[in-house]
């Protein structure tokens, strides 16, 4: 393979990162804000999905693709919705919820997107950052969704405000003491369900960007476990936002790998090349893993970390 | 008490089927055309992808139609015993005596155990290769050689093509892909011999960010026409007009999808392997095993020319397609050699269309890049 | 009182699930009949489709047949204490284990050689899941995270193998591995329509509740799952029995894929990976991971799947329909876990509200 070759590829991968990474982002940073407050949403995927059916509906029907965007986000937040008032019944157990959330939310995606697969949305606008360069190549990988920025700052912003704010120290008080923030008067039922919602919300902004900007339709297979895999990125990430953004984009490059490599000749294996970004993730998890820090940054709380 | 009770139901089924049959054949008067017909369909995949399960649902529209005739359905069955199952539920819930399973991986094993298990019931699969003395009298395969319409795609995307570049992003390298992507490869090089094809392989029948990943790949490596064969090429056709490039259609028309961008297509047109089996049925005639057409037998067509494709390619693919609908054009004739440089059709041998070497297609001809 | 307490937590196993399954029904027939369809007739139909007569409970018996299975490979983890989801990873690796080893030795022919390649299956299985076990054990990596990527990674490998080198270049369209010898195949149960991995499936959910219920290493699991910290005082080697309760899942799972090969597919090939992992996952949360119960849940499910076939032929219903149901019922079967234990005595405080305001007041 020649020196432009391996150029063309990174710079395919380095687009693909944010092309593919956007989606991983928000449903990470939604996963995020939710296990902070101690509670693990395996939903995420079902919110991925409906809010990517909800959001292409919208924009269809209303022509406008900023409303079809809120009402990714609103849906996301209403399933999400679901799961908090679930887990805050006594008893019951977050991660089998998730899964529950996860099926009836692919169920309802799939039940009334029927409709949907044919007509074409409204696109989200994209940046052109890439003006300098006369390659067309580089201009296409950086033309970004205008949803990335949105989302670089919200993880900004979580990572922030965790420190810095009344809110974010009241998610992480309920997350890691349940007890102490029922102490100080804090009702820790509320302010998880405010979280999920929230972080189902910013999940459905993912689930926009699937279905409005890349790849921009709406049909069963967009998602495909992506919602699950960005639930694995957050402990990737030992629940730092800012890391999340780095997870997402490392496993999005990743997966644009196997599509770049072919396009400049090099074949066979694809298969495996398919699997590098779990391959990665899995390897990169045992490699910075131990018994005993295993559960450093993650919320007491969390069924994970007990 | 229960198995009684199972038994006997089975027994009544049974005893009552074969009255009918009997009955059938002893007054074959009474299995006229017009005989009320109950015909199952079932789909891999979603029935509005826009592709291959949509070109099967749209024909099954029109045969629900047919006056005299019930049709049942159902979508997104997998190729697991879910599939015998549902052929069962049709033939026993609802009566259906023709079933069209139309995935490729229904043939073997599923359809043909259902079938061994009702031999009153035809079955007419898509894609498979029915192979006499092999299996069954009741089953059958149809197909189309849609790899015609494919050369004519070749021909239009090599007029189209500034950069002499074309991009085909497929789900596997199984033979009937292989036959496209050559076929392809082909029409385009009769244009021009400089011409190249690269190829991406996605791995699976839907992976919309996959092809669309793909789709960049390829248009960032200046590929300017693009085609495709997966399950819905939507996403491939979006996303090739995004990036400006042009595109051939495959499975259905796309041209709604990006009317600038579209060229042409290679489309199914099921309704007419369905009719002659469906005839067959309703007549009594012996169930039609092998069934295969091309454009000349209206199997396959091209979908209408799109605004960007300019008069002196029209002029070539007409002419070319004309003598297809004459049956005087092979695309398969040698010499060709693979991308490797080996020959795989000799000179002065043809393979027809009908030809058995083409359906175990296991190289890429010469001009595509790719791997298998 | 005191004789109330031995009815009321077994009749509250079975009156809380079909409470909700209850519940989930009548959501479901205002759902579909806000799209314009009668909630009767679905009614009607998910349980003439399911339970109405000989063929649909053939074919509900024979699509819970690996559900069973799969649902073991996350029960038998959950005993001890950890969340498997990557089930789906097994079941492929134990078919193409199945499919593979006759490409390296030839079994012989007959049961004797169909159960040494369901062995060989069930060990492929067992080896991955402890994989994500271990890496929990050993490095402390969440196996929840872990089984998934595992999963994703076996499939990979999977499709890997099965289109390159173990392809039989006879499979023309449909990539599949050489398909297995007709005497090593698993065959129907009598004349019914419905194969033997459903025998399978419950004698090991049986054997696996006895293991749990009964055995030392069993009563051990539980300890460590319900209570490691406890476990650990008790000098139980807890990792070695959590790797354990992982590799006999995985077994299960791997099992599983084996007797899909062995009994549908007669190869290993695609199709293979149709998401009997995913769905275990749903069943054994229902069952809340009792292998006894695994069984009427995969019933269940596999009833649903049966019915869902029939509402998309005759009312024209959309395939994801079912799973619309089955979202709604896994989530109020899982709520109503919060009833449990109040059931029968919810009326208790409503009848005390008065005494207990007054307390209150007093306060």
């Amino acid at each position: 393979m020649s020196a432009q070759a391996w150029l063309d590829v990174l710079i395919a991968v380095i687009g693909g990162a944010v092309r593919v990474g956007t989606p991983f982002l928000f449903v990470s940073l939604g996963e995020c804000l939710t296990e902070k407050a101690g509670r693990i949403n395996l939903g995420l995927e079902g919110v991925l999905v409906l809010s990517a059916m909800s959001g292409f509906g919208a924009a269809w029907l209303s022509d406008s693709v900023w409303i079809g965007v809120l009402c990714a986000g609103l849906a996301g937040a209403a399933l999400a919705l679901v799961h908090g008032v679930a887990c805050s019944l006594p008893r019951v157990n977050d991660v089998a919820v998730g899964i529950g959330i996860m099926l009836l939310g692919t169920g309802l995606a799939f039940h009334l997107g029927k409709p949907l697969m044919e007509p074409q949305a409204p696109q989200i606008p994209s940046l052109a950052l890439g003006g300098w360069s006369n390659s067309a190549a580089v201009q296409a990988a950086l033309r970004i969704n205008v949803l990335f920025p949105l989302g670089v700052a919200l993880a900004a912003l979580l990572q922030w405000g965790f420190a810095n704010t009344r809110w974010g120290l009241l998610v992480r008080m309920v997350g890691d003491s349940a007890d102490a923030a029922r102490a100080l008067g804090t009702s820790v039922n509320g302010v998880r369900i405010a979280a999920t919602v929230a972080g189902g919300f910013i999940a459905g902004l993912g689930g926009a960007s699937l279905s409005l900007y890349y790849p921009g339709s709406w049909n069963e297979g967009l998602s495909s476990g992506q919602g699950l895999i960005a639930v694995a990125l957050v402990i990737f990430a030992r629940w730092s936002p800012l890391r999340c953004l780095a997870a997402a984009l490392l496993f999005g490059g990743a997966g644009a790998i196997g599509p770049a490599l072919q396009s400049v000749g090099v074949g066979g294996a694809y298969y495996l090349f398919n699997a590098l970004p779990y391959a990665l993730t899995l390897l990169i998890l045992v490699l910075s893993c131990s018994p005993t820090r295993s559960a450093r940054g993650a919320p007491l709380e969390l069924g994970v970390s007990r | 008490m229960v198995r009684n009770d199972w038994s006997r139901r089975r027994w009544i089924k049974s005893a009552t089927s074969l009255g009918a049959g009997a009955l059938v054949e002893g007054w074959p008067w009474l299995a006229h055309a017009d005989a009320p017909i109950t015909i199952g369909f079932l789909y891999v995949g979603a029935r509005d992808d826009y592709g291959y399960n949509q070109s099967h649902a749209e024909a099954a529209a029109v045969v629900r139609k047919m006056a005299g005739v019930k049709v049942v359905e159902e979508e997104n069955v997998p190729e697991t015993q879910a599939v015998q199952k549902s052929m069962q539920g049709m033939i026993s819930q609802d009566g259906a005596t023709l079933l069209f399973p139309t995935s490729f991986g229904y043939f073997d094993p599923h359809m043909l155990a259902v079938a061994a298990r009702n031999p009153d019931v035809r079955f007419a699969h898509c894609g498979g290769l029915w192979t006499e003395g092999k299996h069954p009298k009741n089953t059958g395969s149809f197909f189309g050689y849609i790899d015609e319409a494919q050369y004519l795609n070749g021909v239009i995307a090599g007029h189209a093509s500034k950069s002499h570049k074309l991009g085909f992003i497929a789900a596997k390298p199984i033979p009937q892909v292989l036959r496209n992507i050559n076929a392809f490869t082909l029409g385009a090089r009769a244009v021009d011999p400089k011409i190249t094809t690269t190829v991406i392989f996605t791995g699976d029948w839907s992976m919309p960010v996959k092809e669309a990943e793909a789709a960049n790949s390829l248009a960032d490596q200046g590929i300017d026409v693009f085609t495709m064969h997966v399950d819905g090429p939507k996403v491939i056709v979006e996303t090739a007009a995004k990036r400006g490039k042009m595109v051939c259609g495959y499975h259905a028309s796309q041209a709604r999808l990006a009317p600038q961008a579209y060229l042409t297509g290679a489309e199914w047109n099921w309704i007419t392997p369905y009719r002659i089996i469906i005839d067959a049925a309703r007549s009594g005639k012996p169930h039609p095993n092998f069934v295969r057409g091309g454009l000349k037998d209206a199997f396959v067509k091209t979908s209408a020319y799109g605004p960007a494709v300019a008069e002196a390619a029209r002029k070539h693919a007409d002419g070319v397609k004309a003598r297809m609908l004459a049956g005087k054009f092979d695309i398969f004739s040698g010499e060709i050699k693979d991308n490797n440089g080996k020959v795989v059709i000799p000179k002065g041998t043809t393979h027809q269309q009908t030809a058995i070497e083409l359906e175990s297609m296991n190289y890429l001809v010469e001009g595509v890049i790719g791997k298998i | 009182m005191a004789g109330s307490r031995n009815w009321q937590p077994t009749a509250e196993a079975f009156a809380l699930p079909l409470l909700s399954l209850a519940g989930a029904l009548v959501l479901f027939g205002i759902f579909v009949a806000l799209g314009g369809r009668d909630p009767v007739a679905v009614w009607r139909l998910l349980f003439v489709g399911a339970f109405g007569d000989a063929f649909s409970w053939q074919n509900t018996l024979q699509r819970s047949a690996p559900l069973m299975l799969t649902a073991l490979c996350v029960a038998l983890p959950a005993r001890a204490g950890l969340v498997i989801i990557g089930g789906e990873g097994a079941l492929v690796l134990g078919g193409l284990a199945m499919a593979g080893l006759p490409y390296l030795f030839t079994p012989p022919a007959g049961w004797i050689g169909t159960l040494l390649l369901l062995a060989g299956a069930a060990a492929a299985g067992a080896c991955w899941i402890a994989l994500a076990g271990w890496l929990r054990v050993w490095r402390g990596v969440n196996e929840t995270i872990s089984s998934l990527l595992l999963a994703y990674i076996a499939i990979a490998v999977f499709k890997q193998l099965v289109e390159g080198p173990l392809r039989d270049p006879a499979s023309l369209n449909k990539p599949s591995t050489l398909p297995l010898a007709e005497s090593l195949r698993i065959g129907s149960i009598g004349s019914y329509d419905v194969h033997w991995g459903l025998v399978w499936g419950i004698c090991l959910c049986v054997a696996a509740a006895f293991w749990l219920g009964f055995s030392v290493h069993g009563f051990a699991t539980r300890v460590a799952g319900g209570n490691p910290r406890a476990a650990r005082l008790m000098g139980l080697p807890t990792g070695r029995l959590v790797v354990t309760a992982c590799a006999l899942g995985g077994a299960c799972a791997g099992l599983a894929g084996g007797i899909e090969v062995a009994a549908v597919h007669t190869n290993a090939n695609a199709a293979l990976i149709a998401g009997f992992g995913y769905t275990g996952i749903l069943v054994s949360f229902v069952a809340r991971h009792q292998p006894l119960a695994v069984i009427p849940v995969a019933i269940l499910f596999g009833g649903f799947g049966a019915a869902g076939s029939l509402l998309q032929r005759r009312l024209g219903l959309p395939d994801a329909a079912v799973q619309v149901l089955l979202g709604f019922a896994f989530v109020l079967i899982l709520a109503s876990e919060s009833l449990r234990g109040r059931l029968f005595t919810l009326p208790a405080p409503l009848r005390r509200r008065t005494s207990i305001a007054a307390v209150a007041g007093a306060r």
